[in-house]
């Protein structure tokens, strides 16, 4: 029997609700709960789920709507106490904070005279006015959002360029600058190697290996993964670039992306190639068989890193870092267990994995792919849990392990699945615990397994380094503790599964060959950007509270801006609120 | 577009200046309907926007039958009661006759009211005086006690105290006062203590010098002394007569009145003059005394609300340690949250009212009605508590939030009447 509960006017942030809704879930006679904010969207989400009750008809944006599916009445008591609680416990703990929490843009430069970034993390189809209002402010802006369109992209990142402003983002998941972690950021150890990515576990895994390897970087900077786009035109990349070449403490840039539009690719590696710094790039699912000049390609995410800690090092740059490190476990497996099947949080450390997997099998992976799949052929999966599909009304799988646990079930029943390849990504803003939160789904399917008379085998790469709030030693001794086998990077745990099952890949051995010369290009950037990579940002944070944890920790300034749709989204008080400026 | 201002921005600044350079007196104690001319047939004011008798609660319908009863119209509650109900008896908002009154703001021509004169725009504003608390007129009660105590405001009170104030010659200065008590711990809505300890202590000496009998003068002076609300309905008067100067600038989004009926909650803005914009009223919230609940709560009702509209009140519980508890705030910590929260829809800081507390910040000052839409941070506003049974009085203390659709329907006429937008 459904239960609905409409606490009116009582806005939290959906991330909240969504861990709130796991929170009870758990809760003993609770077959089904959904608790969301009453916008049009959510209702559908709540028909889609078969939550949705009459009740909820009326409920507004500014609702709180709670729909219960419990055999017992009694039940809904229980529920209500466990909402006030988790939502009152939660204040208390918000009390306490080293940050003002202001509710419009007036306050939060009043609160923070020199505020210079400004984070947005609100829903997408606001993202685009809140990174307009930033910039009128003469803030620089990290979108953490998506859903912002290629149109509005467009205008945000040539306002911002034409004031000497830098756009990070949208879906940007990642940046460090001047020491500062911003949304969801690893720990990092302060070097010289500068990067610049059009993802952010790109940006992660090889500022990670970076760190592993015992070098640090200056700053890491993201540009959206649209930026490279002939619609956008790399304006932050460029702009970006030329800052970090600019910029003092940085000795090498890394650059991360995926291939980009023709036109686009040539604009970006003129830029690299009159630049006087070393430069060591990373064209994700490209198979580059050449350094040019001053400009250093890789074939993967760990090669990336480490060509840049060479570099940095004054060592000389070697032919190939791919080599497969380590035993290869051997296993033993049913004749009709052949496959892997790659369950990814992390979207570009997945098509990595696709990528790597497609040239193990020599498949043509360039075809399209139904959403959320990276690779799917002969049994052979990758997928993306991160893509929005999965996480329509649900946590990103970095913060919730629930949909990758349903997935490595699912994978397990396949019978011609011999190694689960997973990820776990640590850093501000993901989960406090994961390897705790897999390990009894991976022993359950393991016993299982074993009970049917065979293995299944986990491999699996953590992302993050021993200053991360998880610590990394700590996630892999767990897991390893566990049964899963355990390597240093991603490029090494795909060949590794790849080796399980007897297939290698073809190592490419570079040359150094003479660069085209080109035109010196001006690398001047603004005074603003400058000042962004050489004092610690003075942050207004719009939205996602959990990012204040990271900029406080690491010295930086913060004001919490707790936003909400103007006028509560309502378009005809929107529209006479613009008339009445 | 907006008069001599070129933006509403601007229109709202000469609306705010004219706040802070009020210049409230209270000058006299007067009967209502001397000064009050529709006062003078069967005429009661209320509080809030227009009501009908059906519509208003069981405390405000008790308090026109004391009234009805104090003035002499009928000989007992039933006969009251009953003209009430016919319609024999006219309703008119205080805010139309530039008064206020708390809670049920029941005001008929007899009763004496505060006389507050604004010297920087030269008009006045009128205000019943404070009965005190238990059984009192403005909680709907109306037994002999209420009535009598009524009688002797009319003939002892009123009159001791307009001597008094002719004694002192140019009347008292109440932003003196209220500076003075803000940095005592009043907010002026829920705390008034320091306010009428001011007035006390001030007035005292002229009432000494008046011509009035021992007994009258030591009755007058003990009732000040025992009315720790007494202030309460001198900030009230303050709040309408600066209030009322101000709006004669008639453009811009500053909300120029807030109050409530039990029924519904009205609101002004400058840019649109005499209009109320009403929506349904919330019930407050807050801590009862033993013996009640929340189920027992009168929706919320008062022209008090005039106290948040001036810049005090809840919108400035951060001066107010001493009340946080009771209206409901959780420490000093949530006062001044709330304080900042309201000065999210206010467009300055008041540099007469400097709180301490507060950094020496000076009271919130504007609230802008766009501020309010945008945001969705409706005012808050620290109340009394009735039953909602006429006569039991008031049963506890907390705060209530104005409706955000009062806001939403200003600005959208406001827009309408400049002919930015159409009529939906």
């Amino acid at each position: 029997m459904l239960y609905t509960i409409v606490k009116q006017n009582s806005y939290q942030d959906s991330v909240n609700l969504m861990l709130l809704t796991n929170k009870i879930s758990t809760m003993e006679g609770i077959n089904k709960v959904q608790v969301m904010m009453g916008t049009p969207a959510n209702k559908d989400i709540f028909k889609g789920s078969g939550l949705y009750t009459e009740e909820l008809e009326g409920a507004a944006s500014n609702d709180m709507c709670i729909v219960v599916d419990t055999d017992s009445e009694e039940k809904i008591q229980e529920v209500l106490d466990e909402v006030d609680n988790y939502l009152n416990n939660q204040a208390i703990a918000g009390s306490k904070e080293a940050f003002e929490t202001v509710r419009s843009w007036d306050k939060a430069t009043k609160a923070l005279p020199g505020a210079n970034l400004a984070i947005i993390s609100t829903p997408g189809q606001y993202a685009a006015e809140e990174a307009e209002k930033a910039i009128d402010r003469d803030m620089h802006v990290l979108i953490f959002s998506d859903n912002v369109t290629v149109e509005d992209e467009r205008r945000i990142k040539e306002k911002a360029h034409d004031k000497g402003l830098l756009v990070m983002g949208p879906d940007c998941g990642t940046a460090i600058v001047s020491g500062v972690p911003l949304a969801f950021a690893n720990v990092m150890k302060t070097g010289k190697i500068g990067v610049i990515g059009a993802s952010g576990t790109g940006i992660q895994e090889v500022i990670t290996q970076i760190d592993r390897l015992g070098a640090g970087i200056s700053h890491a900077i993201g540009t959206g993964g649209r930026d490279l786009n002939d619609k956008i035109g790399a304006i932050t990349m460029l702009d970006g670039i030329k800052a970090l070449a600019q910029n003092s403490q940085t000795e090498v840039i890394t650059l991360i992306s995926k291939p980009p539009a023709k036109e686009v690719r040539d604009q970006v590696v003129q830029l690299l190639q009159s630049l006087s710094k070393p430069v060591v790039a990373i064209f994700l699912g490209e198979d580059p068989h050449n350094h040019e000049g001053n400009v250093y390609y890789a074939n993967t995410l760990e090669e990336t890193a480490a060509i840049a800690v060479d570099l940095v090092r004054g060592n000389e740059v070697k032919p190939n870092y791919n080599t497969l490190q380590g035993e290869v476990p051997s296993v033993e497996l049913k004749p009709e267990q052949k496959t892997i099947k790659a369950l990814y949080s992390g979207g570009t450390l997945g098509y990595e994995a696709a990528t790597l997997i497609a040239r193990g099998l020599n498949y043509d992976n360039s075809g399209a792919h139904e959403e959320g799949y990276l690779l799917s052929t002969d049994g052979f999966e990758v997928i993306d849990l991160g893509d929005d599909i999965y996480t329509q009304g649900k946590p990103h799988p970095m913060i919730d392990p629930d949909t990758r646990i349903q997935y490595f079930q699912k994978a397990a029943q396949d019978e011609s699945t011999a190694v689960i390849l997973f990820d776990v990504v640590l850093g501000y803003g993901s989960h406090e615990d994961m390897a705790s939160a897999l390990i009894p789904g991976i022993e359950k399917i393991q016993k299982e397994a074993q009970a049917n008379g065979k293995n299944i085998y986990f491999v699996a790469t953590v992302c993050g380094t021993d200053q991360d709030p998880q610590g990394i030693d700590d996630q892999k001794a767990k897991l390893q503790k566990a049964g899963v086998i355990i390597r240093d990077s991603n490029n090494q745990a795909v060949l590794t599964s790849l080796a399980m099952l007897d297939m290698q890949i073809e190592e490419v051995q570079k040359e150094v060959v003479a660069g085209t010369e080109v035109a010196k290009v001006d690398v001047t950037v603004s005074e603003a950007i400058e000042r962004l990579l050489t004092e610690k940002p003075n942050v207004v944070n719009v939205g996602l509270k959990k990012f204040t944890e990271a900029i406080t920790s690491t010295g930086g300034r913060v004001v919490q801006y707790d936003w909400r749709p103007v006028a509560g989204g309502n378009p005809r008080m929107r529209k006479i609120l613009s008339l009445l400026k | 577009m907006y008069g001599q201002y070129k933006t509403i921005d601007e229109a709202n600044r000469a609306v705010i200046d004219k706040v802070v350079s009020s210049s409230p007196f209270l000058v006299d104690v007067v009967p209502a309907k001397s000064v009050i001319e529709e006062l003078n047939g069967k005429v009661i004011l209320h509080a809030g926007p227009p009501i009908k008798w059906e519509n208003m609660t069981s405390p405000m319908q008790g308090s026109c039958v004391g009234a009805t009863l104090f003035e002499g119209w009928a000989n007992d509650a039933d006969e009251a009661r009953k003209m009430l109900e016919n319609g024999e008896i006219e309703f008119i908002p205080c805010h139309h006759v530039n008064a206020v009154g708390p809670m049920g703001g029941i005001t008929s021509g007899s009763m004496p009211v505060l006389v507050v004169e604004n010297r920087d725009g030269g008009n006045r504003a009128y205000c019943t005086m404070n009965e005190g608390i238990g059984a009192v007129l403005r909680f709907g009660a109306y037994s002999d006690d209420v009535i009598n105590r009524l009688k002797w405001f009319r003939d002892i009170l009123g009159p001791t105290i307009a001597k008094a104030l002719k004694v002192k010659g140019d009347g008292l200065n109440v932003n003196v006062a209220m500076a003075k008590a803000i940095t005592m711990g009043d907010e002026f809505h829920q705390r008034n203590i320091a306010g009428s300890l001011i007035f006390l202590k001030d007035i005292t000496p002229y009432i000494l010098q008046t011509d009035v009998n021992e007994k009258d003068k030591l009755d007058v002076i003990q009732f000040l002394a025992d009315t720790d609300q007494f202030f309460l309905n001198i900030a009230m008067a303050t709040g309408k007569v600066v209030m009322d100067t101000a709006r004669q600038i008639q453009h811009g989004t500053v909300v120029t009145a807030m109050c409530r009926n039990g029924y519904e909650f009205g609101i002004r803005i400058a840019g649109m003059g005499d209009e109320w914009f009403t929506a349904p009223v919330n019930t407050p919230q807050g801590l009862f005394f033993t013996g009640y609940d929340q189920d027992m709560a009168c929706p919320d009702m008062g022209d008090s609300a005039i106290t948040e509209t001036f810049g005090v009140g809840g919108f400035a519980m951060i001066a107010a340690p001493g009340v946080t508890r009771f209206v409901g705030a959780g420490g000093m910590d949530d006062a001044v949250t709330t304080s900042n929260e309201m000065m999210e829809i206010c467009i300055d800081h008041n540099p007469n009212f400097s709180i301490p507390t507060w950094d020496f910040q000076g009271a919130t000052l504007g609230i802008d009605a766009r501020k309010v839409v945008e945001t969705g941070i409706e005012p808050i506003i620290n109340t009394g508590i009735a039953h909602k049974e006429a006569g039991v009085g008031q049963i506890g203390a907390g705060t209530v939030r104005a409706p955000l659709a009062c806001f939403e329907k200003a600005i959208e006429a406001y827009a309408v009447k400049l002919g930015l937008i159409d009529p939906q």
